[in-house]
């Protein structure tokens, strides 16, 4: 490994070093509440609610809804981990460390969505296990399943990377989860497949990223989608392509951290 | 070689405003260098540019003959920065914000570890290794910065006003420990508002007013140029009514206190022979401003004449 590439990956190791004992440190904040909250969901909406629903897809109501909670949650954290970590820096100056230093922006970019992905995960693998005492999970497809998730985490964590580029308050991190990502994920077949809704909010549907993550990601591990995978990796993977695009673009001009 | 080379450079913001009008300015390597002006003058904006944290709208500039366009990576490995304010992450332990600012220049943990350690020794840290910045005092923090921009041995360090708030003790360190790392080689850029320290540690000057450099030359040969100085003289006993100074300006402040002003070609022997004659004895004297602050206010009061 050349010097520069062997400095290059020492800035990335570090970067993405802080950001995971960031949410450690704070885990309270960041690991405990999507282990409550999901408990929560799948006692009232798996267990209570769910026995008087019965089967879909050709599953129990609690299985059916797992793949869609575990997604949810590693949506949310990954999206919320970078967009108040990268505003909280700005909001701090300590983003003037890694502005001075000879990090590269595509590099800045990597270290925050690796750590953005990394909580995403963590907080997949906690809900995975509380899951398991209301339901017993079987991988269909690992391939799948473990892409669909850190592809996922990793769409989540540039788009929290562009929210918190924006943000000039705290105030302004929290709109978009609350107004936009929250409903997104709702509407986005994590607690009914779409083949429910009548022909048109089924079109509609189809225009909401998450289905297609929620979807594939089932299909990995229950084996059963509403829709076709390679067309989930296909959105996903462009998706991923423009936001990054879009985030470097950011950065490079400098858009809300140089003046 | 230069440390640093600036040329034709300007900053307007998106607001209109000229930070920076035309600015051309060398700093030669191993040299110890102040950048003075008042409030809103220019300098932080000359130091944004420098370490990329504002973004230039014409001109050029080079870090160690790399221009910082071309290569910006090569050009940030030189430079060590202390802003002004505090910009850490205050919930961060003290040693981790060192090895994490290491790490960012490339610097593997390992290696950064020792060093770390070296600095938190000489800068008077090493008991709050562990302690999270937030908690440190402002003497501390302060500390904190310096340590951190020297983390990874830069070629040319730039401080923003380090010393704002510190106390006179602390400040005194603080000087003798950039002293120490300058005779070790390393260019210093000194930004301040106590003159003192400016004269005291710099060799070469700059001032900035308006978004210009109106003076740029070594310290003694501007310190040669002030033309009169005015010296507080304490004396031993009241004066009288009848008492008169006549070959000088002079301002009686109360019975035992006089302000004389000394043009630089009279010397202060006449002066006392003539207080001598009138038995007049001085138990002490001072200057009433220190000498680089005289000549700064009359530089930047001339600039904003021709404004």
């Amino acid at each position: 490994m050349n010097s520069q590439l062997s400095q290059r990956w020492v800035a990335f190791n570090t970067l993405l070093t802080r950001e995971v004992r960031r949410f450690i440190r704070i885990w309270p904040q960041t690991l405990l509440p999507p282990a409550i909250t999901m408990t929560l969901y799948f006692i009232i909406f798996g267990n209570l609610i769910g026995s008087r629903i019965g089967e879909m897809g050709g599953f129990s109501y609690m299985e059916y809804i797992a793949p869609g909670i575990i997604m949810m949650s590693v949506i949310n954290n990954a999206y919320a981990n970078v967009a108040s970590s990268f505003y909280s820096a700005k909001f701090q100056s300590h983003i003037e460390e890694l502005l001075v230093a000879p990090v590269p922006n595509h590099l800045i970019l990597a270290g925050y969505v690796a750590g953005g992905t990394a909580r995403g995960l963590c907080v997949g693998l906690i809900v995975t296990i509380v899951s398991l005492f209301f339901t017993s999970i079987e991988i269909q497809h690992l391939f799948i399943t473990i892409s669909m998730v850190v592809l996922s985490a990793v769409m989540f964590a540039l788009g929290g990377f562009i929210n918190a580029i924006y943000a000039r308050s705290f105030d302004e991190i929290s709109i978009i989860p609350t107004f936009i990502l929250t409903p997104m994920t709702y509407l986005g077949g994590v607690f009914y497949s779409i083949s429910l809704l009548p022909e048109f909010w089924q079109n509609v549907s189809l225009l909401n990223p998450i289905l297609y993550m929620v979807n594939a990601f089932r299909f990995g591990m229950l084996g059963v989608s509403d829709i076709a995978i390679e067309v989930a990796f296909t959105i996903i993977i462009v998706c991923i392509i423009g936001l990054s695009s879009f985030a470097l673009y950011l950065l490079n001009k400098g858009t809300g951290i140089r003046h | 070689m230069k440390a640093l080379s600036i040329n034709n450079l300007t900053k307007t913001y998106s607001n209109g405003f000229e930070a920076l009008k035309d600015i051309q300015l060398n700093v030669e390597q191993g040299d110890f260098f102040a950048l003075l002006g008042p409030n809103g003058a220019g300098k932080s904006t000359t130091i944004g540019v420098i370490t990329s944290l504002v973004t230039k709208s014409s001109g050029r500039v080079s870090v160690f003959d790399t221009d910082i366009d071309v290569d910006p990576e090569t050009a940030k490995s030189h430079i060590g920065l202390v802003p002004q304010e505090f910009n850490f992450n205050g919930f961060e332990q003290v040693k981790h914000i060192l090895i994490t600012q290491a790490g960012y220049y490339g610097m593997p943990a390992k290696q950064a570890e020792p060093r770390a350690d070296e600095l938190l020794r000489q800068l008077g840290l090493w008991e709050k290794r562990h302690t999270p910045a937030r908690a440190l005092s402002g003497g501390m923090k302060r500390r904190l910065m310096i340590a951190r921009a020297l983390v990874h041995k830069p070629k040319l360090l730039i401080l923003d006003e380090p010393t704002a708030g510190v106390d006179i003790e602390l400040r005194r360190s603080m000087w003798t420990f950039l002293q120490k790392i300058n005779e070790q080689g390393t260019t210093i850029i000194l930004t301040t508002h106590y003159l003192e320290e400016a004269e005291n540690l710099c060799r070469n000057i700059a001032i900035i007013d308006q978004g210009k450099i109106i003076e740029n030359t070594d310290m003694k040969s501007l310190l040669n140029r002030l033309d009169k100085e005015t010296f507080v003289l304490y004396l031993k006993q009241p004066l009288s009514s009848d008492f008169a100074l006549k070959e000088f300006s002079y301002q009686q402040i109360d019975d035992t206190t006089l302000e004389v002003e000394i043009n630089r070609d009279e010397g202060l022997n006449h002066l006392f022979s003539l207080l001598s004659q009138q038995n007049i004895e001085v138990c002490g004297m001072k200057n009433k401003a220190n000498r680089l602050e005289e000549l700064f206010l009359s530089l930047v009061e001339k600039s904003e004449a021709t404004l």
